[in-house]
C-alpha cells in the first residue's frame, strides 16, 4: 500500500505571516502618528488626518522595504501608496455628494411635492406650500421632445459611420467628437440666435429641447457607432449572401442584433441631458405652473426650479432645492443603473 | 478512364447597381451623418452673424480689453458701450488650467490603480463610479461645491498663502479668499477626473501585453515596468485626455457661476476672489441684457466655441494617433 503524498502548492508571491504583520504594524503605526501630531501640534482638521497619515505610511513603507530590499522596491512601494491616494481622493467627492444630497434632500422630501406646482407658492414659503410636479413634468416633457429629435440624428450618424462609410466618414466621426465639447451655454445661444429671437420670439420648452438635442447628439452618436462596431460582420454578409439588399440587412438583421446595446446609447444621452441646467436657464422662461404644451408658453424644469430655489437663499428655498437635486440625481441614477443593467446583459450573452 | 469535356459555363451577369430603397436609404443616413457638419457649421454662423455688430465695434479690443459696460437712454437707445472680454479669457484659462493641474496627477495614479493595482472586484466598483460621476448634472457640482466644499477650500488656500505666498500666483494684496478662482479650478477638478481617468485608463489598457511580461520576467517592480512600458506608451494619450477635461473645463457654465465671483478686471492671483469665465458672464449679464447687449453676448459665445472647439479637437487628435501606434 503505497500512500497518496498531496503536496500542498507553495506560493511564493503571497505575502508571509510576517509580512503582513508589518503592514498591519506600519498602517497602526501612521495612523497612531497622524493622530499625535495632530494632538501636539496647531495643525488642525480633516484634511490633516488624512495628509499625515498617508505622508506618514508612505514614508514608514518606502524606509521598511529600502531596507530590506533597496531603492527599487522603496520607489515602487512609494508608488504605492501615491496611486492609493488617488484612487481614494477620486472616490471622495462621490462620496462626499451623494452623502450631503441624502442628508440635506430627505428633509424636503414629501407626497405633496410631487402632487403640488409651485404657481401659488414662492420658493421662500414653508416647505407645505407648492412643490415640484411642474419641475418634473416640464423635465420630462423636455426629455421626450429632444429624445424624438436626437435619436433619429444620432442613430443615423451611426449607421454612416459603420453602414455605408462613405467620402465623409473621416470628417464626420471628428466633428461629431469635437461637437460633444460644445458648450452647453452656446447650445444655448444658438438656438436663442437662430430660432427664438427670428422665428418663435416667445420661451417655450420647444426651445429648451432644441438645445438639449444638440447635446444629446454627439453622445447617443459615438456610443451607439461603439455599438454597431461590435456587430460581426458575419451576420452583415450572411445577410447579403441571402439577396438582401443593404436597406434590408440593416433593418432586418443589424439593427435588431444591435438593439439593447442602442437602448443604452439612448438612455446615456437622456442622463446627460436631463440635468443640463445652462440652455434651460436662457430659453425655457422656467413657469411655475404645469404646463402641457411643449410648444408655448414658459415650462418648468428640475434644474431651473433647483437654480430658482438655490438663488432665493433662504432656508426653505435651499431645503427646496435640495430636495430638487435628490429627485435629479435619483432620475440620472435610475437610467444609470438601466444603461449598465441593459449594457451588462448584452455582454453576457 | 473516360475524359470528360470541360464545360465552362457562360458567365452569369453580375450587377452592383443599388436597388431603389438602397439607394433611398444610403440617401437618408448620409443626409443624417451630414447633419452633425450642418449643425456645427451653423452655430458659427448664427452666433458670428448675431455678434458681427459688436466684434466690428469693438475690434481687436473685444478680446485684449476688459471693461464691460454699456449706457442706454431712457428710449433704450445705446449710448455708449464697451466690451471687453480680456479678463474673462483670463479667468477661463486660469481656472481651467488650475482644474487641469489638480486633476491631472489624481486621475493618472487613478488610472495606474484600475489598470495594475486593483482587484477585480474593486476595479468594477470603481469604474461604475466615475462613470456615474460623469453623468452628474454641473448644477450639483455647482451646489454642493458652494455649500459644502467652499469652506474647505478656503482653509487650504489659505494655508497655501501662508506657507507658500513666496510663490507669486499664491501671493494677494487683500486677502480675501471668498469664491475665488481656487475654488472654481477646484470644483473643475472634480469634475473633469472621471474625464481623465477614464480615458487614461483607456490608453494604459492597450500597453503592449508582452513588453509588461518581458519587463517583469527581468525582475522589474511594477513601479519599474509602469516607468519603462506604460508611461511610454501612454504619454502622449494622457495629455490628449487632459486637454479634452480642459475642453470640458472651459465650456462649464452653471458650476463655475455658482462658486466664482466675477469681477471685470484681469487679476492673476488664483487666491484672490475676484475672477472671470465667458461662460458665466453669459449667465450673469443675459438676465437683463438690451438687444445691443445680447449682441455682445453672442460674439463673447462665438469665442468660447472657438476656442473650446479648438482645445477639443486637438485632444481627439492626440488621443487618436496613440491609440492606433498602440495597436
Amino acid at each position: 500500500m503505497s500512500t497518496v503524498v498531496t503536496v500542498e502548492p507553495t506560493k511564493p508571491w503571497k505575502a508571509s505571516r510576517s509580512e503582513r504583520a508589518t503592514d498591519v504594524a506600519i498602517f497602526l503605526i501612521s495612523l497612531f502618528t497622524s493622530f499625535a501630531v495632530v494632538a501636539m501640534t496647531p495643525m488642525k482638521g480633516k484634511l490633516a488626518y488624512f495628509a499625515l497619515f498617508f505622508i506618514a505610511y508612505a514614508i514608514l513603507t518606502s524606509l521598511f522595504k529600502a531596507r530590506q530590499r533597496g531603492s527599487a522596491a522603496a520607489k515602487d512601494a512609494l508608488v504605492n501608496s501615491m496611486v492609493a491616494i488617488g484612487a481614494i481622493v477620486t472616490v471622495i467627492p462621490v462620496t462626499s455628494i451623494l452623502a450631503t444630497v441624502l442628508a440635506k434632500g430627505l428633509p424636503g422630501i414629501s407626497f405633496g411635492l410631487f402632487t403640488h406646482d409651485m404657481a401659488l407658492a414662492t420658493p421662500t414659503d414653508p416647505l407645505s406650500n407648492g412643490g415640484l410636479l411642474h419641475a418634473i413634468t416640464g423635465t420630462l416633457i423636455l426629455v421626450t421632445v429632444a429624445l424624438v429629435l436626437s435619436v433619429p440624428i444620432g442613430i443615423l450618424t451611426a449607421l454612416y459611420l459603420t453602414e455605408i462609410k462613405g467620402r465623409f466618414t473621416g470628417p464626420i466621426r471628428f466633428l461629431v467628437q469635437a461637437m460633444s465639447g460644445v458648450p452647453s451655454i452656446v447650445a444655448g445661444l444658438f438656438i436663442l440666435s437662430a430660432v427664438l429671437y427670428p422665428i418663435t420670439k416667445g420661451y417655450s420648452g420647444l426651445m429648451g429641447s432644441l438645445a438639449l438635442t444638440i447635446l444629446m447628439i454627439p453622445t447617443i452618436a459615438r456610443t451607439s457607432e461603439e455599438v454597431l462596431n461590435l456587430i460581426p460582420n458575419d451576420l452583415r454578409e450572411a445577410g447579403t449572401a441571402l439577396g438582401g439588399t443593404q436597406w434590408r440587412t440593416v433593418a432586418m438583421i443589424v439593427l435588431p442584433a444591435a438593439k439593447s446595446g442602442l437602448v443604452t446609447a439612448i438612455i446615456l444621452g437622456v442622463a446627460r441631458i436631463a440635468g443640463e441646467t445652462a440652455p434651460i436657464l436662457l430659453l425655457t422662461g422656467g413657469g411655475d405652473k404645469v404646463n402641457p404644451n411643449a410648444f408655448s408658453g414658459p415650462m418648468g424644469s428640475l434644474p431651473y426650479y433647483i437654480w430658482k430655489s438655490f438663488n432665493a437663499g433662504s432656508p426653505e428655498a435651499i431645503t427646496r432645492a435640495w430636495a430638487g437635486l435628490l429627485v435629479l440625481v435619483g432620475l440620472v441614477l435610475i437610467l444609470f443603473t438601466l444603461a449598465r443593467f441593459l449594457s451588462s446583459r448584452k455582454a453576457a450573452k | 478512364m473516360t475524359t470528360q469535356e470541360l464545360v465552362i459555363p457562360a458567365p452569369r451577369q453580375i450587377t452592383t447597381k443599388p436597388r431603389r430603397s438602397d439607394k433611398v436609404f444610403r440617401g437618408v443616413v448620409t443626409t443624417g451623418g451630414l447633419s452633425s457638419l450642418l449643425l456645427l457649421g451653423l452655430i458659427a454662423l448664427f452666433l458670428g452673424y448675431r455678434g458681427f455688430e459688436v466684434l466690428r465695434h469693438e475690434g481687436i479690443g473685444f478680446i485684449t480689453h476688459s471693461e464691460w459696460a454699456i449706457s442706454t437712454d431712457d428710449a433704450g437707445n445705446v449710448l455708449e458701450s464697451h466690451f471687453g472680454l480680456a479678463a474673462m479669457l483670463v479667468g477661463t484659462i486660469l481656472c481651467s488650467l488650475i482644474a487641469v493641474v489638480i486633476a491631472l496627477p489624481i486621475s493618472v495614479f487613478c488610472a495606474l490603480f484600475l489598470n495594475f493595482y486593483a482587484p477585480a472586484w474593486i476595479k468594477k466598483i470603481m469604474v461604475t463610479i466615475i462613470d456615474m460621476m460623469a453623468a452628474f448634472p454641473s448644477i450639483l457640482f455647482g451646489i454642493w461645491g458652494f455649500l459644502v466644499l467652499m469652506p474647505s477650500v478656503e482653509y487650504w488656500a489659505k494655508l497655501l498663502h501662508k506657507y507658500l505666498g513666496f510663490v507669486p500666483v499664491f501671493n494677494m494684496q487683500v486677502p480675501v479668499f471668498t469664491r475665488s478662482p481656487f475654488v472654481a479650478g477646484v470644483v473643475l477638478s472634480i469634475m473633469i477626473i472621471p474625464i481623465i481617468t477614464s480615458v487614461s485608463r483607456e490608453i494604459f489598457s492597450q500597453a503592449p501585453l508582452d513588453r509588461i511580461q518581458a519587463a517583469y520576467a527581468l525582475g522589474a517592480t511594477r513601479w519599474a515596468m509602469i516607468k519603462a512600458v506604460v508611461i511610454p506608451h501612454g504619454r502622449s494619450g494622457v495629455i490628449g485626455g487632459a486637454m479634452l477635461g480642459l475642453g470640458r473645463a472651459m465650456g462649464e457654465t452653471v458650476a463655475v457661476f455658482t462658486v466664482l465671483n466675477i469681477v471685470f478686471k484681469i487679476n492673476w492671483e488664483i487666491l484672490l476672489g475676484a475672477g472671470g469665465n465667458v461662460a458665466s458672464l453669459i449667465i450673469l449679464k443675459f438676465g437683463d441684457a438690451s438687444p445691443y447687449e445680447i449682441k455682445a453676448l453672442m460674439a463673447a459665445g462665438l469665442v468660447l466655441f472657438g476656442l473650446t472647439l479648438i482645445v477639443n479637437a486637438l485632444a481627439n487628435l492626440i488621443v487618436k494617433t496613440t491609440g492606433k501606434s498602440g495597436r
